[in-house]
């Protein structure tokens, strides 16, 4: 087989093309002895690899940027409120604010003279205009070099507007896509607890981690709230600052997407005592046992378990016969996961087993110690797991391991498609909820329609070799 | 209504800018890097800003983009961004194994104030560069410009890091690209072809960011100027730059390194500008112009006259880039439209001046580049004179959708429709699909809309 990567320097034995110093972040699951588990990942990457990852103002804005009322200024040049312009489909049902694109764009003046003068005038500018529940300040790289104090430019703002005011200290070069979603973390963290409790039930709870991609959240609260649960807030999907506010008043935090909302919910634990539990909604297994988990923590309500057991059934039986089908044809296949969090990883491999098929390469861009653990644990033998990969690693591994499909965000699909692979975005580009009992059932549709499509017939595939 | 908060009155802003038309320049760097036959961008920064303009162009390409990066962290911030530069091009030549690294800085690594070309030089001396490779570079801080001389500036280094002047003059004619789409380079090649002129087309994305499904990923797809070709275009009887803001800088910089004259043109869009590209290009040459091209002009303007009727008087509203706008505008003009609102956010007083002149015919004509000129201001303008056609990148469809304005797709980026890579909207074909678009637009609008008693067949 003729891979490009024959050009690169070999490290591991056999193993051409990966990258010196990137040898402990792959590991591969082989039978017999006792394997050394030692993959390191938290870490920056190599300068010079074309990393997949992004950095911490990243992290930070798709965390906030689905809170609907409120407006997101991106303080720094153009180029960070540019790039991050609605790309992401988190749906609202109500205002639209989060769809907008403002930016102080500084010029080479500001970036000598300072920048707070310009924020506090546009920030004054747009509440005016806008009239949100409160503004988000984010930070980028070349502001925290030139210094400019943009919590006391908030706080002056907050206290003329009487609005909340959030600096989120977002800037790119101070860490990971993991710091931003702290950052993010803490601007939340000021709104909680500035809202009113009152007459929140003592069955309730809040959504984190939920983005509403394509109107997930909207699923998900649906069958809390069939189950007698009330759903404080959601965070961040379709957000509002005054479900935010009030959120310390939930009994419950339910979190999914475990990377991005784990401090808050954290946080949210020492502050105001709320207890919290880790789910995912991919997927039938997970997320029947979100439903259950929560259920079982209101014991003394019983009626709560028994509707999740029976939303359960219900969705069970609507969706399953119907994936069948899809089974069937997927049965054997194989399939690369290439996401940004670990945890998603985990769920994706159930699912994927759901309709018949193995994982040969599961990889993420942040996942930490004990994700990759777990991972070695579920994955079958053979399976290769990597952390902060690149093209030339995941086209290597999809062609060595003769996977039919690979599931990742916007830069893989492409890849994907030239190595002749089916393709499904498990990322911002979903069109479609994935979320759900009805989400499994078209993420299974999904990996069919790809897999099975006729135009590989006409493709040539996997190196063009087949 | 997305845009629902839009006001009409148009009020002085201070320094903000709200929807813009326009980004950074290093993404713009990055595509005129991708324009080179095996070389790899390298944007020497954080880790961010590549992953931001790698996913955009993938967004408006569907095509694997490469890149390296910095990786820059908080003790880069503080000592310098050397080490991490070192190290990248150590790794990327070890790893990657490109002929070309092309590094662009960013906001960050210009505010520390990190020197590329000493950089560079460091690398040289210290003889982490192999033997026929190259590093080049580009300075191209977010703080500066647009996507647009982000671009210019990266073209420019190519040309004067590349060219070189044997003193023997070759039978060749260099044409360097302003930004436009592989689809648009292919058709420049097509056309120079069919002249029977000798060119060195530069950059040039075409089979790069177009590329074949093969069953493989071709880190380095076989598009791409050559090495060969760059170092020989300091020997060429002259440089034909497409654009003044995007590729006349690179045409200068030749001109002043190995003496190569130049004239700028405007891209060839529309059909006065493509009689222009063609006349200079074919004058330069010494050939005539074939009958073949002569017979695609005749095509033209045969449909401008056939639908004619449907042209007159159309207001447009158009923003994106200088370099494209300005031909446009001029095109719209020669079908008898009216542009009336015109918006880039890229800076430079040529494109004031330049839509002074062509937009003589329309005194009532709003145009405006730069700050603040974004698409708030656009959609302001429209709500006070509204047009029948709006012509911009995807980010025009809240505007077109909130307005009910027929809408076409043209500029960077157009992350939902494709089309863009693989037919040109320059010379006399792509002006012929440009009318073809704009026709569409207005009659699927009259078919859908129309009452009944007026809806027609034939049109």
């Amino acid at each position: 087989m003729e891979l490009l990567i024959e050009k690169g320097v070999g490290i591991m034995k056999e193993e051409i093309g990966i990258l010196e110093g990137r040898q402990n972040q792959i590991f591969e699951k082989k039978s017999g002895q006792e394997q050394q588990f030692d993959i390191s990942c938290d870490k920056t990457s190599l300068s010079g690899s074309v990393s997949q990852r992004a950095c911490v103002f990243c992290g930070s804005r798709v965390v906030l940027y689905p809170v609907a009322d409120a407006i997101h200024i991106v303080h720094g040049p153009i180029g960070c409120a540019a790039y991050t312009w609605d790309i992401r489909g988190a749906v609202s049902s109500g205002p639209e604010l989060h769809r907008l694109s403002f930016s102080t764009d500084l010029q080479e003046m500001d970036v000598i003279y300072g920048g707070e003068k310009k924020l506090y005038r546009s920030l004054i500018e747009l509440i005016e205009q806008y009239q949100p529940n409160a503004a988000f300040i984010y930070s980028t790289c070349i502001i925290g070099l030139i210094g400019d104090d943009i919590e006391a430019v908030c706080k002056k703002v907050a206290q003329e507007k009487g609005i909340p005011v959030m600096p989120v200290h977002s800037e790119g070069f101070k860490g990971t896509k993991m710091d931003g979603y702290k950052a993010a973390c803490s601007a939340l963290m000021k709104l909680i607890g500035t809202g009113s409790t009152e007459s929140i039930s003592k069955y309730s709870i809040n959504i984190l981690g939920e983005f509403n991609l394509a109107g997930e959240a909207w699923i998900i609260r649906e069958y809390y709230e069939k189950m007698g649960i009330e759903v404080v807030a959601t965070m961040t999907g379709d957000g509002r600052i005054d479900a935010i506010r009030r959120s310390h008043g939930a009994s419950l935090n339910v979190v999914q997407c475990s990377g991005s909302m784990t401090s808050l919910a954290k946080d949210m634990e020492k502050k105001y005592g709320i207890p919290y539990i880790r789910v995912s909604y991919f997927g039938f297994e997970d997320m029947s046992k979100s439903l259950y988990d929560v259920a079982a923590l209101f014991p003394e309500r019983p009626e709560i378990m028994e509707k999740a057991r029976e939303i359960v059934r219900e969705e069970i039986r609507t969706y399953y016969p119907e994936m069948q089908k899809f089974k069937s044809a997927l049965t054997g296949k194989k399939a690369a996961i290439y996401v940004g969090g670990a945890f998603k990883t985990f769920s994706l491999i159930k699912a994927l087993r759901t309709i018949g098929m193995s994982v040969v390469l599961a990889g993420s861009q942040t996942g930490n110690k004990d994700d990759y653990l777990r991972l070695k644990e579920m994955c079958d033998e053979g399976t290769v797991i990597v952390d902060d990969s690149n093209p030339v690693e995941l086209s290597k591994f999809v062609l060595e391991k003769e996977a039919d499909l690979l599931i990742g965000g916007v830069k893989e699909r492409p890849i994907a498609f030239k190595l002749g692979v089916g393709f499904c975005d498990h990322n911002h580009e979903r069109k479609i909820p994935l979320a759900g009992f009805v989400g499994m059932y078209n993420f299974a549709k999904e990996v069919y329609e790809s897999v099975m499509s006729p135009v590989w017939q006409f493709a040539p595939r996997k190196g063009g070799l087949a | 209504m997305l845009l629902r908060h839009t006001p009409k009155e148009v009020k002085a802003r201070e320094g903000l800018t709200i929807n813009p038309a326009k980004t950074c320049q290093p993404i713009g760097a990055m595509y005129a890097a991708l324009g080179i036959h095996g070389c790899l961008p390298h944007s020497h920064g954080s880790q961010g800003c590549c992953s931001y303009h790698r996913s955009t162009l993938t967004r408006h390409y569907k095509e694997p983009v490469m890149a390296a990066t910095s990786s820059f962290t908080e003790g880069a911030s503080v000592f310098g961004g050397q080490a991490n530069l070192l190290q990248s091009i150590e790794t990327i030549f070890s790893v990657y194994d490109p002929d070309i690294i092309a590094v662009h800085s960013t906001c960050l690594s210009e505010t520390i104030g990190d020197d590329l070309q000493q950089i560079t030089k460091k690398a040289s001396d210290d003889g982490k560069i192999p033997e026929g490779k190259y590093v080049i570079y580009a300075s191209t801080p977010s703080f500066v410009g647009s996507h647009v001389t982000g671009y210019a500036n990266m073209v420019t280094g190519i040309a004067e890091q590349f060219a070189k002047s044997t003193g023997e003059q070759k039978d060749q004619i260099n044409i360097i690209a302003g930004w436009m789409e592989p689809s648009d380079m292919r058709e420049i090649k097509r056309l120079s072809k069919e002249l029977g002129v000798k060119i060195v087309l530069f950059p040039d994305t075409s089979d790069v960011l177009d590329a074949p499904q093969t069953g493989k990923h071709e880190f380095y797809p076989k598009g791409g100027t050559t090495i060969e070709e760059l170092i020989s275009v300091g020997d060429s009887k002259c440089s034909l730059a497409l654009g003044c803001i995007s590729a006349e800088p690179a045409a200068i910089a030749l001109d002043k390194r190995c003496k190569v004259p130049f004239e700028t043109v405007d891209m060839p869009i529309g059909l006065s500008a493509t009689d222009r590209f063609i006349m200079s290009l074919s004058k330069a040459a010494g050939v005539d112009v074939p009958d073949e091209i002569t017979d695609e002009r005749g095509r033209l303007i045969d449909v401008m006259t056939d639908m004619e009727q449907y042209f007159y008087g159309k207001k447009v509203a158009l923003f994106g880039d200088p370099d494209q706008l300005i031909p446009l505008t001029e095109f719209l003009l020669d079908l008898n439209m009216k542009p009336i609102h015109i918006v880039s956010g890229t800076p430079g007083q040529r494109f004031e001046k330049r839509m002074k002149e062509i937009l003589q015919r329309i005194p009532e004509a709003n145009f405006k580049n730069g700050l603040n000129a974004d698409m708030f201001l656009l959609h302001q303008w429209m709500k006070n004179e509204p047009v029948d056609l709006l012509i911009g990148n995807t980010y025009g469809k809240y505007i077109a959708r909130d307005e009910n304005t027929p809408f076409i797709r043209f500029g960077f980026p157009i992350l939902d429709r494709i089309g863009h890579s693989y037919f040109p909207n320059v010379g006399y074909a792509g002006s012929l699909r440009l009318i073809e678009k704009i026709l569409g637009a207005f009659m699927d609008r009259q078919d859908r809309e129309a009452p009944e008693e007026k809806f027609e067949l034939v049109m």
